[in-house]
């Protein structure tokens, strides 16, 4: 689906944590960041819905800048906006006792 | 008539017309429906498959906005860098949806005794990528038998015709391997890995695949959240032992839809059927033949269906170096027909 270019990641993580087929997954996905199903394979459209809620890119100079969630910070967001357990979060909430995701 | 080029199932080229391709395509469903026991593909599946098939573009692919998810058995080639910038490389050039973890010995035993090695470098990676991280290994439960293990070989004792010790043997190594899987994806659980795949689950047959069964079982009860994905190693579970069962199911002689039942009633996340290529047929013979196999797999599943779709399954040429043009078509082919949630 493109990973982190579009949305791949994210229905994945739904796949994977709410055993969702991938219509229902993509439904999920896309009422939680308010795009339509079709936009989460568009790369044009997912990179504004992406840097917008802090949910990660390509980390490039052309495509993030020092203001921009990368990897584990665009995890705890992640986490949260789409309301499913990331272990990785999840440790480091619990290792730096700071209650985040 | 004008020759198409096409692919034979060990990617070799060949050169075929229309009608040629589309008798291929309608012997390799007649073959998957009699192999199986399943019904055939429809006329519609079928025009959709010989379309395909016929086209000569180098590169075939879904219609835009039926892409699928791409979870994979081990990611990289461990050549070019480290492991990690192994799976960076594939976060953000291959776009991957999500990438795994692996080791070079791609079996839970042998990772059991280095397994704060890969908890470190699983941790680590967490820091770094956006997209899921899971961790994978084999069941493998032949190793486990002398003189890898401490088990009888069974491969031994079943031609001499000692039965009853091959299948307690079998039984032994059964309960070890679950003991090994559980410990190692408890241990990458904890390092903050995205998920467990036990990969060519069944490869030694019935016992193998109960060994998988029982550790997904264990595994799920502990995390009810997390992902836990299993691949087949091939289309049918060979009954190595006979007559082993799980929650009143033999397992020898499973199917897809069989075997994916019983991966969802142990709590896997997502289930992945193999079937096997025929090197001697065509890739359009061996796409028809999978898609009639699987379909009551993706049809009567309520977890996600990730075809196994890589070297000698799932269509896909048995070749190190599997030609982009017959890979396209198997996957492209496999998504249209049997709805696929991945690959």
């Amino acid at each position: 689906m493109g990973g982190l270019r579009t949305a791949g990641d994210l229905v994945a993580r739904v796949q994977m944590t709410r055993r969702l087929r991938l219509p229902e997954a993509k439904a999920y996905v896309a009422d939680k960041l308010g795009v339509s199903p079709a936009d989460l394979s568009d790369p044009v459209a997912m990179s504004e819905v992406r840097r917008e809620r802090g949910l990660g890119t390509i980390p490039t100079e052309d495509t993030a800048t020092v203001n921009d969630a990368l990897a584990i910070e665009a995890k705890v967001n992640i986490a949260r906006v789409l309301d499913v357990p990331v272990r990785s979060v999840e440790r480091f909430a619990a290792l730096t006792r700071s209650g985040g995701g | 008539m004008e020759a198409i080029p096409t692919r034979m199932g060990d990617g070799s080229l060949v050169r075929m017309t229309r009608a040629e391709i589309e008798a291929d395509i309608h012997a390799g469903v007649e073959a998957g429906a009699k192999r199986a026991k399943v019904e055939p593909l429809g006329d519609d599946e079928i025009d959709h498959l010989v379309d395909i098939f016929a086209s000569k573009a180098r590169f075939s692919a879904v219609d835009i906005g039926d892409e699928v998810i791409l979870t994979s058995d081990g990611v990289g080639s461990q050549d070019t860098g480290s492991r990690i910038t192994d799976l960076q490389n594939y976060e953000q050039t291959v776009c991957t949806d999500t990438v795994e973890l692996y080791h070079h010995d791609y079996s839970f035993k042998p990772i059991k005794p280095v397994l704060p090695y890969e908890q470190a470098i699983m941790r680590q990676t967490q820091l770094l990528l956006t997209i899921p991280v899971a961790y994978g290994a084999m069941p493998d439960l032949g190793r486990y038998t002398v003189p890898d293990g401490p088990v009888p070989n069974w491969s031994q004792l079943l031609p001499l015709g000692r039965i009853d010790e091959a299948r307690a043997a079998q039984e032994e190594a059964v309960e070890t391997a679950v003991e090994d899987i559980v410990y190692v994806a408890e241990g990458m659980y904890e390092a903050g890995a995205d998920g467990i795949n036990l990969d060519t689950a069944g490869a030694a047959g019935d016992a193998d695949f109960l060994a998988a069964l029982k550790a997904i079982e264990r595994i799920r009860a502990r995390y009810p959240d997390w992902s836990i994905q299993i691949g087949m190693a091939s289309e049918f579970v060979l009954g190595m032992h006979g007559e082993l069962e799980y929650d009143g199911v033999r397992l020898a002689g499973l199917w897809p839809a069989a075997q994916m039942r019983l991966a969802a009633r142990a709590g896997v996340s997502i289930f992945g059927p193999a079937i096997n290529v025929n090197t001697g047929k065509t890739v359009a013979w061996n796409v028809a033949r999978t898609c009639t196999v699987a379909k009551p797999c993706t049809d009567a599943a309520t977890i996600p269906i990730h075809l196994n779709g890589g070297m000698g399954v799932g269509g896909v040429p048995m070749h190190a170096l599997p030609p982009v043009d017959a890979v396209s078509r198997a996957s492209r082919a496999c998504v249209d027909i049997l709805r696929l949630d991945g690959l």
